[in-house]
């Protein structure tokens, strides 16, 4: 069974968002190294919502939670309606750079998509459409 | 259900983490010790930030104990960076005792390699 949040898309809003989330995942017995990494990815793909979607800074994201069965397994949707973006274009940051040259961009995504099993986004009927999947096991 | 999401929290909500950071600052000489507890999320990194930009100037150690920090996300990576760029070439810069979650983040992103951890 699908929940869903829609909500203003204000990263003072994240606590709701992932209380929100948390509470599918307690329910399924998710172990909370396991919710640790989902809430990172959610406060990474909503602030990217918050801040860079809409170009006066309001707006309104949607987020959709689905626990799987079989395998246990949860998917989460994040929906906006701002401006075209595909964060998962975004080149990776270069890990292996020395302080002096690391650059401080690309940490959210790039930690979203090496800590959940698929990352997959499309643009459709002029709303960005972001998904994530991690199994729970 | 529910077993291994047991918590310890002083707080009252049972639904999942809160966004909160406690900063106890503490100085020895010129080394300044930062004890973090609770969560170094885009709501209370700009709070770190802060307390760390008070002191950099004078600082030629910098340490952040983490053994109460549960969580961090990219928003707290950029201030543990922005304060190790700080401290090159004038002092050092130690991370104390990360939990597993906060381990595995400085594991992942290459951040293990930037500051010495203890």
């Amino acid at each position: 069974m699908m929940k869903e949040l829609i909500i203003e898309a204000d990263r003072m809003n994240l606590p709701q968002v992932q209380a929100f989330i948390d509470e599918q995942l307690e329910e399924a017995g998710c172990p909370m190294p396991t919710q640790i990494t989902i809430d990172v990815a959610v406060e990474e793909l909503f602030v990217n919502i918050a801040s860079y979607a809409y170009e006066h800074g309001e707006g309104v994201a949607v987020v959709q939670v689905t626990v799987h069965e079989e395998p246990l397994s949860v998917e989460i949707t994040f929906i906006d309606n701002g401006v075209p973006y595909d964060p998962l274009a975004k080149a990776d940051p270069d890990i292996t750079l020395p302080a002096k040259e690391r650059k401080k961009g690309g940490l959210g995504i790039f930690m979203v998509k090496n800590t959940m099993d698929n990352v997959r986004y499309e643009y459709k009927d002029g709303k960005n459409i972001l998904t994530i999947m991690k199994k729970l096991n | 259900m529910g077993l291994f999401s047991k918590k310890k929290m002083d707080t009252a909500s049972s639904m999942g983490g809160i966004s909160h950071l406690n900063i106890s600052t503490s100085k020895d000489g010129a080394a300044y010790i930062f004890l973090l507890e609770g969560r170094l999320d885009t709501i209370t990194a700009p709070g770190l930030e802060a307390k760390i930009n008070e002191v950099i100037d004078d600082a030629t150690k910098l340490i952040l104990d983490l053994a109460d920090l549960e969580y961090i996300s990219s928003a707290g990576l950029r201030v543990l960076l922005g304060a190790t760029h700080a401290m090159e070439d004038k002092g050092e810069m130690i991370v104390r005792n990360p939990t597993q979650p906060v381990r595995e983040v400085f594991d992942l992103t290459g951040f293990s390699n930037l500051f010495t951890i203890e």
